[in-house]
């Protein structure tokens, strides 16, 4: 019988770079700046790293499939790194490797790095990416905003709500993200908005308009992890520990039975449920301090509100009008800006959650540090609301 | 009823692109350097969406003709157009896929003159007589022309299918043919040339229209005894100048010479004498004589009797329901650009390759040409694409399920968008969640979107349309698509937008 991963393993030091059109570097500059900082809040050398995971999703216009890069921007000791790659997810991913590996006893100290480089497309949004030959067959002319959008429709109409009261509601989730992101140096985009900026704005895939969508960014993220003993041994004393880390991967229900009604995100449901259950939260409302979750488009943070058991069903949209998700909010989302600010360099981001989740656990979060947060939650979603992979991590506090 | 058969018309189906191009437009456009295209400014043609070509509308008319009630078992697919979309690559057995037509039959293209429709109807005729079972004669052109000619104005994209078997409920009977080959050039289009290269008018009509085609049509009368004075419908696609004259030529009434659609439609080429027929078709009233004239290099003619019997007067067929439906169009910008008569900066998204791995379409071609899913034999669940474990996560049976198609299964639209951001030709480009009433759904593209109606719950119907040009190897691909609307056996008649 599993156990579950709850406090079996611990965040011994993070890194981030910070997120932006990092025109001038390369990824592997990237991944030095995330790990750089990783490595000296750990306090160790990277002779004492024993196994590596690597997201990257786009290998595309990256740098190209394997570990490798990874090994070679570090000059990791000829350790096993594995690649890791489940499109959005993919630095959750990457983590959960870490962590398992840790919790299996097979490394004392294992290495997550996500990095992504974008901005080499020459084009603006997501790169193109391949389908696979049968794919390419059938599947729609889409895009990932054109996906998204269809949560919106389908919420509408599921909850009756009207276009325009959700578009407010989604505006204020942009507004909330910029206005968080102000107070984060190393967020992509720091400036203010207001609501009729963002309903003004021109439409990308009705009824998303340019603000309903995250930025595209360069960027990486790390983690080192261990065991709560070693970290000790090393002279820790708080100690931000994994509560849960769960994945639910689409097995085609959604896109294929018409069960699905297309206006939440199945996985995730299944995802939350499996990690309460691990992190022993029974009313997470109440239990979550505070949450990164995956805001690719605003659509995407209001329907996960739900999908995370954060707002009812079909209540979402008031409460964020309400202000419940804002800073100063009951349970504050995205306090760094979120992928809409921040960024969202696709392997980095599920680190990157994870970064700002330790940030504030630890007390380290500056001008936009909440007053002792308990539990922290990131959501990192990969594909597109029919099919995809939903990953949940609970954080906090070792006791 | 009956039960002595004849040879004849069992069924009629057609279609016309949505779009219909003002002249106007052209002209205003191209006047400035050829003021004489002034006075062919009246009416309007029909365009292709970008996702058109001759082949989706032969699919189209085809679906509309086997559609009517009665319909005989189909042996024979002949498909006639000058302008298939491949060289090489059987494109009349595309149609047959995509109609889902058994693998066991007779299917060829016809090709290279203008009568190649009426020819492919004769050769279906003669071939039919004493055999049971029936052909389906399709005819689809989508003619190129240069910006600023003629032709441009004048053509116009359309298709028609006819079914020809001998049986007791014809909707006309077929009373005899005659065919004259002569090598006269009106116009002709060399290989690798991309238009059509065109000789003087007065000349064709002199000593071609007014010449060859009452030769023709003495020929006819002699074969089947039919008096040109006795002809009611006179299907002649010469424009209707030339046409009246023929009339007056043999001594046929004017009043037999039907409309050429020229103000609707325009000239569909190979498609248009079957275009223009089922339109007579349409209107027919039992008894009523029918000649139907092709021309090119040559002339065929046709005698037919309308009966009037129940495959026929659909209130609201193929062609006449089309023309209907059809919405007006004035950005001829749009239309040079879908018909790559511009070099028109598509962004880089336009770029990603296109290439089919055709080992993989090969094995997936019933999926992707005739939308052909599964249905689980234990739970009956339909489902898009066909897998080895049942979807349904109540059953998840393995290897139960046999080939289901959903390409006329009533369906209508859960979640849906309008995507600027990714390429199309004709952006924004819609899509979204298309649900199978029966069970089954799909993530689908949309297609002639009318906006007014396209919300969630919507009906839609699937439609076969180019996916993609892969334009650097000269490939197609096909697939389905959804066009909000209901099916239109379940319109009630056309409304004009």
């Amino acid at each position: 019988m599993a156990t579950g991963i709850r406090d079996k393993v611990v965040v011994l030091g993070m890194g981030c770079s910070r997120f932006g059109e990092r025109w001038d570097k390369d990824a592997e500059d990237l991944m030095l700046e995330a790990f750089d900082e990783c490595l000296a809040d750990a306090g160790i050398e990277t002779g004492r790293i024993d196994a590596a995971w690597f997201a990257t999703a786009m290998d595309e216009v990256n740098v190209g499939k394997s570990a490798m890069p990874l090994a070679m921007a570090l000059r990791l000791p000829l350790i096993p790194v594995t690649r890791v790659e489940n499109l959005c997810a993919s630095g959750s991913e990457a983590f959960r490797g870490a962590v398992y590996a840790v919790a299996a006893g097979a490394a004392d100290i294992a290495l997550a790095l996500g990095a992504e480089k974008l901005k080499d497309t020459g084009y603006g949004g997501l790169p193109q990416r391949a389908r696979g030959v049968t794919n390419s067959l059938v599947i729609p002319n889409l895009s990932a905003p054109g996906c998204f959008a269809q949560l919106a429709t389908a919420y509408a109409a599921r909850h009756r709500v009207a276009p325009a009261d959700l578009k407010r509601a989604m505006a204020q989730i942009s507004v909330k993200s910029h206005d968080n992101a102000l107070e984060n140096p190393r967020a992509h985009l720091r400036r203010k908005i207001d609501i009729d900026a963002v309903l003004r704005a021109p439409i990308v895939a009705e009824p998303l308009g340019f603000y309903d969508c995250c930025g595209v960014s360069d960027g990486a993220a790390a983690a080192i992890v261990t065991t709560p003993e070693l970290a000790r041994s090393l002279g820790r004393s708080d100690l931000v520990s994994v509560k849960a880390l769960q994945v639910a991967v689409s097995n085609g229900q959604e896109a294929g039975h018409n069960s699905w009604d297309g206006s939440y995100v199945l996985t995730t449901r299944r995802a939350a449920a499996r990690a309460y259950a691990e992190a022993g939260i029974r009313n997470p409302a109440e239990e979550i301090a505070m949450l990164e979750c995956h805001d690719c488009f605003s659509i995407t943070e209001l329907v996960t509100l739900e999908d995370l058991g954060l707002s009812p069903d079909g209540r979402a949209w008031r409460d964020v009008l309400d202000g419940r998700y804002n800073a100063d909010g009951a349970l504050p989302c995205q306090i760094d800006g979120g992928l809409k600010c921040f960024g969202h360099p696709i392997g980095a981001s599920g680190l990157r959650m994870l970064y700002e989740m330790y940030t504030q656990l630890l007390g380290r979060a500056g001008k936009r540090q909440l007053a002792a947060p308990r539990l922290g939650l990131t959501h990192n979603l990969g594909g597109f609301p029919y099919q995809n992979i939903s990953s949940v991590c609970v954080v906090g506090m070792l006791a | 009823m009956s039960g002595a058969t004849v040879l004849g018309i069992a069924a009629c189906g057609g279609y016309v692109p949505r779009r219909r191009l003002a002249r106007r437009a052209i002209v205003e456009a191209n006047g400035w350097f050829n003021p004489a295209l002034r006075s062919l400014a009246a009416g309007e043609r029909a365009i292709c969406n970008w996702d058109e070509d001759a082949l989706t509308m032969a699919v189209e008319a085809a679906r509309d003709c086997l559609a009517s009630e009665g319909v005989p078992e189909i042996d024979t697919l002949l498909l006639a157009s000058t302008t298939l979309p491949f060289l090489e690559r059987h494109n009349a057995g595309v149609v047959r896929a995509a109609l889902a037509l058994p693998e066991h039959m007779m299917t060829l293209d016809v090709t290279a003159s203008q009568r190649a429709g009426t020819s492919a109807l004769i050769a279906a005729l003669q071939a039919r007589r004493g055999r049971p079972g029936g052909a389906l004669v399709v005819a689809a052109e989508q003619r190129r022309a240069k910006a600023a000619s003629a032709q441009e104005l004048s053509c116009g994209d359309a298709a028609a299918a006819l079914i020809v078997a001998e049986t007791a409920t014809p909707i006309a009977e077929v009373i005899g043919a005659h065919q004259v080959a002569v090598d006269f050039v009106d116009h002709y289009r060399g290989q690798h040339e991309p238009f059509d290269y065109q000789w003087e008018e007065r000349w064709i009509r002199d000593e071609g229209y007014l010449k060859i085609v009452p030769r023709t049509l003495r020929g006819l009368a002699a074969a089947t005894g039919i008096d040109a004075a006795r002809i009611d419908r006179l299907v002649i696609p010469v424009g209707r100048s030339a046409a009246l004259a023929v009339a007056k030529a043999v001594g046929a009434s004017p009043q037999s010479v039907c409309d050429d659609l020229s103000q609707r439609v325009g000239d569909s080429g190979a498609a248009h004498p079957l275009v223009m027929l089922v339109h007579a078709l349409e209107q027919a009233r039992p008894g009523e004589t029918i000649v139907l004239v092709g021309w090119g290099q040559g002339c065929d003619a046709i005698a037919l009797r309308a009966t009037g019997a129940a495959a026929c007067g659909r209130a609201a067929g193929g062609i006449g329901r089309s023309i209907a439906r059809g919405v007006a169009d004035t950005n001829y910008m749009r239309y040079l650009a879908f018909n790559r008569l511009v070099e028109q900066d598509q962004g880089m998204r336009a770029e990603t390759d296109r290439q089919t791995a055709l080992s993989a379409f090969y094995r997936h071609r019933d999926m992707v040409t005739a939308l052909v899913g599964g249905r689980c034999a234990r739970c009956g669940t339909p489902q898009f694409p066909a897998a080895g474990v049942c979807v349904n996560p109540e059953c998840r049976a393995r290897g139960e399920q046999e080939p289901f198609r959903f390409a006329d299964a009533p369906a209508h639209v859960q979640s849906w968008t309008a995507d600027n951001l990714t390429y199309c030709p004709d952006p924004p480009q819609y899509f979204g969640m298309v649900v199978f009433e029966g069970g089954g759904r799909m993530m689908a593209d949309f297609t002639d979107v009318d906006r007014e109606i396209l919300a969630v719950g919507a009906p839609v119907r699937m439609a076969f349309r180019v996916k993609e040009r892969d334009l650097r190897r000269g490939f197609v691909k096909y697939f389905w698509k959804a066009v909000p609307g209901r099916a239109p056996a379940e319109e009630s008649g056309g409304d004009r937008h």
